[in-house]
């Protein structure tokens, strides 16, 4: 780790964008982190990423990274994805989302995405809660636990991203959590190599909101219960239901190798023989 | 021009083979009437000429995926109607703060909600300058007949790479499906307009750059400028600030680039102005029947114009001014219940008096009527 912790230098755009605006002892910065080294690890070019996010805390992560990056509409992160994954195949296109702005309000391009299969690698955030906004619950927040909006404990069930994900088509989904960081710079890694529409989940703290309204502790002890409640997808297979009650899975949850459509795409492109059309005729610059 | 090049046209046919000749190669779209046929024919004809056509899950990801491409270095459009402009506006908003090129065009039907879907409006004509919140400039036009949707679409996409501004183009139902003969010209004799790209070193590069035109140049993703964009209030770095004269700056960025150049962007038809002490004011679809009405109107002897806005927002205070200039009456012809009417009582001199046509029944207003409002009012 120490080695690699210089790494993320050459991928943040300077010191003049920090101090970051994410509380002390926020996960984010280390799933940033992780994304980082992944990307350094497989020798991505800078200019090669495009980075889109939404709103809320997540939201504000490609301020610090130095890709083509586009901070969008709360919850459209994907679908802005989706326009330039498409027009410009060749480009590693990443989405970062949260568990409110990918999963609520950004729900339904979260599954078209899926089952469109589009090669974006896509970093759910979830620390279960809106931060941004100052704590209410979201659709991880688990049943009964407390938000602003639900101060008598939250009557809804929270989604199962991985769930979500596999039934709409998505080709890989892993999950890990801010404790775990190596594991998550290996998933994220997995995931930007996979073909398709990938998701990784990152597990994360918000002790200032959720920890502080659920009563579980500072920044340390919410990444403790991380470190006590993972269990590896492997070990989980030999568990049964009761013992994995207040566990969450880590690990790569689900891969498949269903054609991606960018590529699809291109090929129907090449099938009608588009290719060759694509000069333009001689365009007047707009003086300035 | 030979006679091969015509062709018996859809409004929406013109208007997609117009954004084609334009250079559009990307297009993100929701099925939704009276638009869907620009979807159905991009589709088919974008993948041919290697562009990229996507059906997106809702307006929100068409407007969504468009704005993408764009920002990517696509040009970049999308089509709807009534309840999709209405799903797009926040996004529509988005685009003016990072001021992404891209065409929307809204093939007016019949509203509010679900309305009229295969009858026709204009009753959109203020959401299109109003529709998302906050200040911004939009730039809408709109057009006449099938050949005008073929042309004004050109210069859409036109307008939106040169003023790096959305650009809405207001169409309607019944323009939208009605056919006529079209004249398809030449590629040679389109002429097109290209946004302007960066040539400064990268690390120089500020997507948002003041300039004397205030217009910046916007360089594609993988053109060797990273950037940042974002719906915040930003510095002409692309970073979110908070620093009142930086808003400001942007702020007046926004206006100004359309403002400073409304001579440029806004165009209007006139037909008998100069000697008329009365004035029919009419755009899109109703221009053509108020047309007629007042040939009609002027063979009963009455001294009658036509004064019709092509481009709607900026609205063409000037020209709208002079041509009622020496006008007792002014008939404001529109499919709504009296939207353009108020930039007419905005503009119009004291003595002029204000007389709405309006028809909001799904039905066009046919001559005969703007020909028995001149007659009742004069």
């Amino acid at each position: 780790m120490a080695v690699a912790s210089t790494v993320v230098y050459e991928y943040l755009r300077g010191k003049k964008k920090f101090p970051h605006v994410w509380c002390p002892g926020c996960g984010i910065g280390i799933i940033m982190g992780a994304l980082l080294r992944a990307m350094a690890d497989l020798e991505i070019k800078k200019g090669d990423v495009a980075m889109i996010s939404g709103i809320g805390c997540t939201g504000r992560m490609p301020v610090y990274c130095d890709f083509h990056t586009l901070h969008t509409t709360h919850g459209r992160a994907i679908a802005f994805a989706t326009g330039i994954k498409l027009s410009k195949p060749d480009l590693k296109v990443v989405a970062i989302v949260g568990d409110g702005d990918g999963l609520a309000i950004g729900g339904n391009h979260f599954i078209h995405a899926a089952r469109r299969n589009i090669d974006i690698t896509t970093i759910l955030v979830n620390n279960k809660i809106y931060g941004m906004t100052g704590g209410q619950y979201s659709p991880t927040t688990p049943t009964g636990k407390f938000a602003t909006t639900a101060p008598y404990g939250n009557l809804e069930h929270p989604f199962d991203a991985y769930l979500l994900a596999k039934g709409a088509g998505a080709n890989f989904f892993a999950r890990s959590s801010v404790y775990h960081a190596t594991q998550l710079q290996v998933l994220i890694k997995k995931a930007l190599l996979k073909k398709g529409f990938s998701v990784v989940e990152a597990m994360s703290n918000c002790h200032t909101l959720y920890g502080r309204l659920n009563k579980e502790g500072s920044a340390v002890q919410m990444i403790n219960w991380f470190k006590d409640h993972a269990v590896n997808v492997n070990i989980a297979k030999k568990k049964t239901p009761e013992e994995l009650e207040d566990k969450f899975i880590t690990g790569v949850l689900w891969e498949d190798n269903r054609p991606e459509y960018s590529e699809q795409y291109e090929a129907l492109i090449d099938r009608l023989g588009g290719r060759k059309k694509e000069e333009k005729p001689e365009a007047e610059v707009v003086k300035q | 021009m030979s006679e091969n090049n015509v062709r018996l046209f859809q409004g929406n046919e013109a208007c997609s083979f117009g954004a084609l000749a334009a250079g559009v190669n990307f297009f993100g779209g929701y099925p939704i009437t009276p638009s869907t046929e620009i979807a159905e024919i991009l589709a088919r004809e974008l993948p041919k000429r290697g562009g990229h056509f996507i059906q997106m899950e809702d307006e929100i990801g068409s407007i969504a995926a468009v704005i993408g491409a764009s920002v990517a270095g696509a040009k970049a459009m999308t089509a709807t109607s009534g309840p999709g402009f209405s799903l797009m506006q926040e996004n529509l908003g988005y685009a003016f703060m990072i001021e992404a090129p891209c065409v929307v065009v809204n093939v007016q039907r019949g509203g509010p909600s679900t309305g009229l879907p295969t009858k026709v409006a204009q009753a959109d004509t203020m959401q299109a300058k109003w529709g998302s919140h906050g200040d911004y400039n939009p730039i809408v036009l709109t057009a006449s007949s099938v050949e005008d949707a073929y042309y004004k679409t050109i210069r859409a996409v036109n307008l939106s790479e040169k003023y790096r501004n959305p650009v809405i183009l207001l169409l309607d139902e019944v323009l939208g499906h009605m056919r006529e003969k079209i004249h398809i010209p030449e590629e040679d004799e389109i002429k097109i307009v290209n946004r302007l790209k960066p040539t400064v070193p990268p690390e120089w590069y500020q997507p948002f750059e003041i300039t004397p035109t205030h217009i910046s140049p916007m360089a594609g993703y993988g053109e060797g400028y990273r950037f940042h964009m974002t719906g915040l209030t930003h510095d002409p770095w692309g970073f979110p600030t908070a620093k009142s004269s930086e808003i400001k700056e942007k702020m007046d960025k926004l206006m100004l680039k359309i403002s400073q150049n409304v001579d440029d962007i806004s165009t209007y038809k006139e037909e008998f102005i100069e000697d008329s002490h009365i004035i029919v004011i009419a755009y899109g679809i109703t221009a053509r029947v108020a047309q007629q009405a007042v040939r009609i109107a002027r063979h009963k002897r009455f001294k009658v114009g036509l004064f019709q806005p092509e481009t709607l927002w900026p609205f063409p205070d000037k020209g709208l001014k002079k041509a009622l200039e020496n006008a007792n009456l002014a008939i404001v012809a529109e499919l709504n219940q009296g939207q353009m009417i108020r930039e007419v009582q905005r503009l119009a001199p004291k003595k002029t008096k204000i007389v709405g046509a309006f028809r909001y029944d799904g039905e066009l207003i046919t001559p005969d009527e703007i020909v028995n409002k001149i007659k009742e009012a004069n």
